[in-house]
């Protein structure tokens, strides 16, 4: 630690790195980091993009969050949905979110979306893939409508309807047989929640709610959990204990509240007029 | 020929005979009946093979097993199980008891000792003393006798769940009062439904449907079995056992 | 055999009505053989958040003190206490930091966070080993009793919990899964935060 900062110098820390190598020599596998199964599309329509996700985390064939938000905000009228190593996506909206931001300020215009996939494909061909974020990224801005997927290596595409995840075969079945030019916002809409729905059902690394966003040149709808067909039903009965179940051999109280009391030691209070 | 230099060196081909096919069963013997129970999805990897394989099986009219796995070898096994207990019926013009069937799962499965079955079985039913009984295997033989198991996919999740709600685990009861040694059926359905919908939240490979067999004891009542929703059912015997299915709806995502 | 068990331990936290708790176990190993039946993973951050750091021993200790220097900077410099949702990012920026060379480390926290009207939220949080952040209403769990942890969990929570019905239904979660994992146990420590006290209490558990 040079600098004593609670603000550490930018970019990545790689001093662990010889100790985590020699560990791995010595035949413990290192742990693969958490990866997401998922299911996110994008489609264009009449008047703007819609983004689609659906809310599953997992490690392994373990559900970790039920509900999580997959579709990241970049800039007010670009966003980007994240598929891959669940920190990179996180992380790398991040980034090129807060870089959209301080290049808005500098040009004192709204940025554009091939912006943010140049600056996203960029950052992630300099990572040789290891940085391992699958995105698609979509927005309104002076050109119109634009609609991108980044692979984690940093290849792009720009196509008007896309999928990305495990869940990608599921919800591009539904795109080639539903999607049709200049679609209306509705129809364009339920063509996304159907995407989802058919990776959520379909792909066992997806499931839960449906998440979509809406992106028109002046306006953008951020809908969360459009869709719960996923609510886990009541219990069959209450698992509450009764106080006193669990036995323990010791207790500490670590009090919160302040307490003062004032004890008058003989005499008359002292005079403070 | 494109290769002619790899000719002669040595060459290495290899066939994985097995798959892994999801799912989870659970079974939980009572007084004088017993429970057995599994989720209805087949999978492998992130695709969903079927929602609705049976992964449960009526054996005799009180005994049932349930096989989860490698779906291949499970269905072979149930079927080669239910050859063995039909000669058994020619041979004696009886069913084979519970505590025999176990057996001779067991050796069923030994003699495939270096190329099992890739199953994990569990047999549930009436005992010839009128005892619930379960019995739990692991895919070369090795079984014991308990009264409450869970295996597959989700076993890690559910197990330590039954260890606390069937055997009271780490409960200490009520002052004056002993922890109950067996719970009443419509107790135990309750933790087998719940049991499976919550490895149904965590686990992506459990959902789509549950399937529970019930088996009572001659002579027993229904237990408050007739207040749970799509009980069928299936046999009675002469004596008086009887045998219950339910099924249930599990979450399809 | 991965380095996340190599010394074994696990911690789960818990939302209930107005309070918040977090359990571990108190194991140290070294792969099957046990060392210590006292080795505390959770530690306090300030009066209202808890932080669990089960995984690599050795990165328990380092993050533990890398996270009191991080967190008193924090307070000299912005002059008030840290809270709940911004010190989870900070744990989650640590470790991205070391995206390519990580802490074997999967945080767990647990705290109650001011709210405008001057009352208390729950707050619960965990990450991976990389700093993913898992915000959960109900509960988190982490380390080699995770899978038996979500099973448990799963089937024992329910909203909206007293503090004192909370403690049980935490502590019967901890002490039923860690008994099925071979590679947490030995002693059960749980700790439940509410507005004015924290009340920490260790469990009578098997010790096999």
């Amino acid at each position: 630690m040079a600098t004593a900062s609670v603000y550490s110098s930018p970019g990545f820390d790689f001093s662990n790195q010889i100790r985590n190598n020699f560990l791995a020599e010595k035949g413990l596998p290192l742990p693969k980091a958490t990866s997401t199964g998922t299911t996110i599309v994008g489609c264009l329509f009449e008047g703007g993009i819609i983004l689609g996700a659906d809310t599953r985390a997992t490690e392994g064939p373990i559900v970790a969050d039920k509900n999580c938000e997959k579709i990241h905000y970049i800039t007010e009228s670009i966003r980007c949905c994240g598929a891959g190593t669940a920190a990179d996506t996180e992380f790398v909206t991040n980034l090129i979110s807060s870089n959209m931001e301080m290049h808005a300020l500098t040009h004192g215009r709204k940025p554009r979306v091939v912006t943010a996939m140049t600056m996203l494909k960029q950052y992630l061909f300099r990572y040789q893939g290891h940085v391992g974020a699958a995105l698609v990224l979509g927005g309104v801005d002076s050109t119109g409508p634009n609609l991108f997927t980044i692979h984690p290596h940093g290849s792009t595409d720009k196509l008007p309807y896309v999928t990305m995840g495990s869940g990608s075969l599921a919800a591009m079945a539904v795109f080639e047989s539903g999607w049709k030019t200049k679609m209306s916002r509705e129809d364009a809409l339920q063509l996304v929640k159907d995407a989802i729905a058919a990776g959520i059902f379909n792909d066992l690394g997806s499931g839960s709610n449906i998440d979509a966003c809406i992106i028109t040149p002046n306006h953008t709808e951020m809908l969360r959990n459009v869709e719960m067909p996923n609510e886990r039903e009541t219990k069959e009965k209450s698992y509450k204990f009764r106080r006193g179940t669990t036995e323990w051999k010791s207790e500490s109280i670590r009090k919160l509240i302040v307490s003062e009391e004032i004890t008058p030691i003989g005499g008359d209070a002292m005079d403070t007029s | 020929m494109p290769d002619m230099v790899s000719i002669g060196q040595p060459q290495q081909r290899q066939f994985n005979p097995y798959s892994e096919n999801g799912g989870t069963i659970l079974a939980i013997a009572g007084a004088n009946f017993s429970v057995i129970a599994g989720d209805t999805r087949q999978s492998e990897g992130y695709n969903i093979q079927t929602r609705y394989a049976p992964k449960v099986f009526r054996l005799t009219d009180k005994a049932v097993l349930a096989v989860n796995g490698f779906a291949a070898d499970g269905s072979m096994f149930v079927k080669k199980v239910k050859q063995r207990l039909e000669w058994y019926r020619h041979a004696h013009a009886k069913d084979m008891p519970l505590r025999a069937i176990a057996r001779l799962i067991q050796t069923m499965l030994y003699s495939r000792r270096f190329f099992p079955y890739y199953v994990y079985n569990i047999l549930g039913g009436i005992e010839e003393d009128g005892s619930g009984a379960v019995y739990s295997f692991d895919p070369v033989g090795s079984y014991e006798r308990e009264s409450c198991r869970a295996a597959g996919a989700a076993q890690s999740l559910v197990q330590p769940f039954l260890d606390n709600q069937i055997y009271f685990k780490n409960q200490r009861p009520p002052p004056g009062t002993s922890n109950p040694t067996h719970l009443p059926l419509h107790e135990v359905l309750s933790l087998v439904i719940d049991s499976f919908t919550s490895a149904t939240e965590r686990h992506i490979e459990v959902g789509d449907g549950l399937e529970i067999f019930v088996v009572l004891a001659k002579g027993s009542t229904t237990q408050g079995l007739e207040n749970f929703a799509n009980v069928q059912e299936m046999t009675q015997t002469r004596e008086g056992e009887r045998m219950f299915n339910i099924r249930r709806n599990l979450k399809r995502d | 055999m991965s380095i996340m068990q190599y010394n074994g331990g696990s911690v789960i936290a818990m939302v209930g009505k107005d309070c918040v708790a977090i359990a571990s176990d108190l194991r140290l190993g070294n792969q099957a053989l046990g060392i210590s039946s006292n080795f505390q993973k959770i530690f306090s951050v300030t009066d209202r958040i808890y932080l669990g750091l089960p995984g690599l021993a050795t990165d328990v200790t380092t993050l533990r003190e890398l996270f009191r220097y991080r967190v008193n900077m924090y307070t000299i410099k912005e002059e008030r206490e840290i809270q709940p949702e911004t010190f989870a990012h900070l744990v989650s920026s640590t470790l991205y930091e070391h995206r390519f060379g990580p802490y074997f480390i999967e945080p767990v926290m647990a705290g109650l966070s001011k709210t405008p009207s001057g009352s208390f939220k729950p707050f619960i949080a965990a990450t991976d080993l990389i700093g993913c952040l898992n915000f959960a209403k109900d509960f988190v769990v982490a380390g080699t009793a995770s899978e038996k942890l979500y099973g448990v969990a799963e089937g024992l929570w329910e909203s909206d919990l007293e503090p004192e019905d909370l403690f049980e239904t935490i502590s019967q979660t901890m002490l039923n899964a860690v008994d099925r994992d071979a590679y947490s146990g030995w002693g059960v420590v749980v700790h439940v935060i509410t507005k004015d006290k924290v009340v920490t209490r260790t469990l009578k558990g098997r010790m096999d």
